[in-house]
């Protein structure tokens, strides 16, 4: 250890450390660490609809997707998320030219969107259960209810995020720590609305042709 | 003894007296004895003062070192639990011959195994690989602090969270009796009516949102917080191996979070996934599960090959062997690991063509593995090998890991493992890699790594002790159940008919008394150690004369890891600067910016376990309650903006400086 020491003459040895503090911006891995856990709510989903997949043609003599869905209904709840997709993209844009209350207001219409998505999903959940067509009575409805319902409840806790958000956003303006907070949502906002394709692909208009 | 899960109340859901084991004479014994030694404890901590220390110090934590020890303090008490099941097993099969029903019966016999194998997985080896990354990868890559400081503090309490819930399972209720993988139907709701599985669920749910949430910050460190220089390919072979687990972490564990999740409602709701009518498919959970598992075996498993790689090297004094190679492999174990998983049901049926794929696949994987045993083995050819206890243990690992390699090689032939399956064939392959690979690798670490956490060496006799001990108890332990299982024996079993294997059984037994004076030993070990730690002081900061840059800072390294961001040059970046002739520089310190603590992780994990407790006994009042609560602190804690704060330039001066004199007055 006696390089180590002091005395050792310092020669043309390269530089081994930095003068200066490294100057990493705060929060600089958020969005890899918020982009990594999306990934694995990803790979939930894809767990969902690999069983989606296996059992989805399990009716046990119960009702089939022809008996249930109704292809208008979904259709208005797709165009619900999509819009909801555009205007959160709105208020990213708002936020990039520093308008506070430009961002809130998209927001606010970003929310509106989301509560009309869940509300329509609980009417076609109430109806289908009205019916008989319980998440109990077959392996598909089980698996029907649970991609779904998941997605519907990420939908529900995206909202929630959205309303904190915004009381941030409106108490401490569009600082730093609130930007990289409004990247991550909207990175999982998106994210979900890519999950609503794949639901209403699979689960839906395959449902018809099956 | 049966929970009664029929009469439920609105106040406490099923939970009622006669759900305490009262009339399981061990059950109560053993709540005496915890019970007495938890009061002395509280009691010791209350008259020392020490909970204003321990919250403010320890709990609220947010370094990375801080909270790496304390999952290494988590997986040793829970290793001591793990192992007490252990011998409750190995002693009742040596005694259930010739009639005898030995001395637990069947509801408790079917809760040790399971117990035994989830709290040895989830709640020792995961910790204890946890902690060693935690602890080690930011000083390794030269950085101050995790990616997320706070999100590791939380993960920290989510797996305390789900260790105390299975702890508590042992006194109020029961625990699973499935099985430590708890396949359906045994687990659904029909056949597994009380709570057992439900306390299983919960744990490891909790357990796995800390799990995950850890994964996701050490990738993040790992990609993000290198210090300069330091490219994918100078990374020290450790933090390689902790990123390709990590990376298997979050890809897995998912996986079991969403299983587990249609499981409880299968329980909970009455859906029809893993039921057998209504079109369910229980060969699903399976698959399902086993997609996780297998990946879990190698996220056990490379970290300790990336110790074994940094120990080898050290204690040869050489740069490791064919290191690209190393990386090399590590990569193709992780993507190869998602291809076998059907290996641990050939007897499902799904014909010969799949099981064929699955059989080839898996002995594929021993390629790399192999590569990386040549790797060791020329790092140390012509090395000048000292045999500290780390390296003995590295040894030590070699020998045990090929064996347990090849019968895992021979299990992987479809034929064979059809007359192997579930047999204790199994049973002795398994323990034959995770006790020689993981355990193994955990101890050289804890050993080597020592003195980095705490100043000072550990007493290298005990440890010898220890070290032969566990070996050879080892061997004794799992070599009957090799004979056994070619005989025919099956796994979880609790009384026998053929006297004539008793004899191995016992021979088992005696095995796991010499392992539980191993145990005894590396406990005794590190007490005495704490005892004598003015003569095992180590002022240096580098005792083993090591090759990656957390030997380049003192021994405890102080909150901020490292004065001065360090910048690497080449592969085992301090040996490098050493042989460079780098001096410490000794002034123009700069304010270091660092998180600060936060009890926002305990609060969180807390609210969590209760959320937990009222799910498994349906007290659904406190479900609504813990869960609002939950969501509002978790939304509270967004409200903190004040996160971080300046250590003082001052501050580290005088911390430098100290460092200074010591290194003087060591006469280095
Ligand atoms: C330290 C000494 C150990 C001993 C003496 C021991 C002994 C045993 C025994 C007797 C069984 C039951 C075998 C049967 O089915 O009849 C068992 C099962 C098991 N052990 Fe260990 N074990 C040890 C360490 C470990 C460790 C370190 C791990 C993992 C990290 C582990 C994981 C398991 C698992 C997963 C099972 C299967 C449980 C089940 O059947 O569901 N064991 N062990
Ligand atoms: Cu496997």
């Amino acid at each position: 250890m006696a390089n180590q020491a002091i005395t050792a003459d310092m020669g043309h040895a390269p530089a081994f450390h930095l003068a200066e503090e490294p100057h990493h911006p705060e929060g600089h891995s958020t969005p890899l660490g918020f982009w990594l856990y999306l990934m694995s709510d990803c790979l939930i989903f894809a767990i969902l609809f690999a069983v989606y997949a296996v059992l989805g043609g399990n009716f046990a003599a119960g009702p089939s997707p022809k008996d249930l869905f109704d292809l208008n209904l979904v259709a208005v709840n797709t165009a619900m998320l999509l819009l909801s997709s555009i205007t959160f993209g709105f208020a990213m844009l708002s936020m990039a030219r520093q308008r506070k209350g430009a961002t809130l207001a998209w927001l606010a219409v970003t929310g509106l969107f989301g509560l009309a998505f869940l509300g329509i999903e609980l009417y076609e959940f109430h109806h289908m259960i009205h019916l008989g067509a319980t998440p109990q009575r077959s392996a598909f409805l089980s698996a029907f209810f649970t991609l779904v319902g998941t997605h519907g409840l990420h939908v529900t806790f995206g909202t929630l995020w959205l309303v904190t958000l915004m009381v941030q956003i409106g108490r401490f303006g569009l600082i730093p720590a609130n930007r990289r907070r409004m990247t991550c949502l909207s990175m999982f906002w998106h994210f979900l609305d890519v999950i609503w394709i794949g639901v209403f692909t699979i689960v839906y208009l395959m449902g018809m042709l099956r | 003894m049966s929970v009664a899960s029929t009469s439920q109340s609105i106040l406490f859901g099923k939970l009622s007296l006669s759900a305490l084991p009262l009339n399981e004479a061990i059950v109560v014994w053993t709540f005496v004895v915890v019970a007495i030694g938890a009061v002395a404890v509280l009691a010791a901590l209350t008259y020392f003062r020490l909970w204003g220390y321990l919250w403010r110090e320890w709990f609220t934590s947010v370094d990375h070192k801080k909270i790496g020890i304390m999952y290494m303090v988590l997986g040793i008490i829970m290793l001591l639990r793990g192992f007490a099941d252990a011998v409750m097993m190995r002693l009742q099969q040596a005694w259930a011959f010739n009639g005898s029903e030995g001395y637990l019966n069947a509801h408790h016999y079917d809760q040790i195994f399971t117990a035994h194998g989830v709290i040895m997985i989830f709640f020792v080896a995961m910790p204890l690989v946890t902690g060693l990354m935690n602890y080690v990868v930011p000083l390794q890559i030269g950085a101050r602090d995790v990616s997320f400081p706070f999100l590791n503090n939380f993960s920290f309490w989510m797996t305390t969270a789900g260790a105390v819930l299975v702890m508590m399972s042992l006194f109020i209720g029961e625990f699973a009796q499935t099985g430590w993988l708890a396949y359906p139907p045994l687990s659904g709701i029909d056949g597994s009516p009380g709570v057992g599985v439900d306390y299983y669920i919960w744990a490891l749910q909790i357990a796995g949102v800390g799990t995950t949430l850890s994964g996701i910050n050490l990738i993040c460190t790992i990609i993000k917080m290198r210090a300069p220089g330091m490219d994918m390919m100078k990374m020290p072979v450790f933090t390689w191996t902790s990123l390709c687990t990590n990376v298997l972490i979050v890809a897995t564990f998912p996986v079991l979070t969403a299983v587990l999740v249609l499981l409880s409602l299968d329980r909970y709701v009455g859906t029809n996934f893993f039921t057998s009518d209504l079109g369910g498919n229980p060969m699903m959970y399976v698959n399902l599960i086993w997609i996780w598992g297998h990946p879990e075996v190698y996220i056990l498993v490379l970290p300790a090959f990336g110790i074994f790689s940094e120990v080898t090297s050290t204690f040869t004094g050489k740069r490791l062997f064919g290191y690209t190679s190393m990386v090399y492999a590590t990569v193709v174990i992780t993507i190869l690991s998602y291809l076998v998983w059907l290996h641990h049901f050939f007897t499902m049926g799904s014909g010969a063509s799949v099981n064929s794929f699955f059989g080839i696949t898996t002995m594929i994987i021993s390629i790399p593995t192999g590569a990386k045993m040549f790797n060791w083995l020329f790092t140390m050819y012509r090395g000048r090998i000292r045999f500290e206890a780390p390296m003995m243990w590295t040894i030590a690992f070699m020998l045990t890991f090929v064996i347990g390699g090849m019968t895992g090689v021979l299990l992987a032939v479809p034929p064979a493992d059809f007359v192997l399956h579930n047999s204790l064939f199994l049973v002795a392959h398994f323990h034959n890699v995770i006790i020689g690979g993981v355990l193994y690798g955990l101890f050289a670490g804890m050993i080597y790594w020592w003195p980095k956490a705490f100043g000072f060496r550990l007493h290298p006799l005990l440890g010898k002790f220890s070290f032969w001990f566990w070996v050879i108890g080892f061997w004794f332990a799992f070599m009957p159940l090799y004979v056994l299982g070619l005989m025919g024996v099956t796994r979880r079993l609790r009384v026998f008919d053929d006297p004539s294997q008793q004899i191995w059984f016992m021979i088992a037994g005696f095995g796991a008394f010499l392992i539980f004076l191993g145990i005894v030993c590396f406990l005794l070990q590190i007490a005495y150690s704490i005892w004598k730690r003015d003569e095992l002081r180590d002022e240096t900061g580098d005792p083993w004369d090591g090759r990656t840059l957390e030997w380049a800072t003192s021994s405890p390294p102080p909150a901020y890891n490292f004065a001065f961001t360090p910048v690497v040059h080449d592969n085992d970046a301090w040996s490098d600067m050493k042989k460079r002739g780098y001096q410490r520089p000794l002034t123009g310190y700069r304010p270091i910016h660092m998180p600060r603590n936060t009890g926002a992780g305990v609060i969180l994990a807390g609210i969590s376990l209760v959320l937990g407790f009222a799910l498994i006994w349906h007290i659904w009042w406190l479900v609504a309650v813990s869960f609002v609560g939950l969501i509002a602190t978790a939304i509270a804690h967004t409200f903190n903006y004040n996160r971080d704060y300046y250590i003082p330039a001052e501050e580290v001066t005088r911390t430098e400086e100290e460092r200074t004199r010591a290194l003087a007055a060591a006469g280095v």
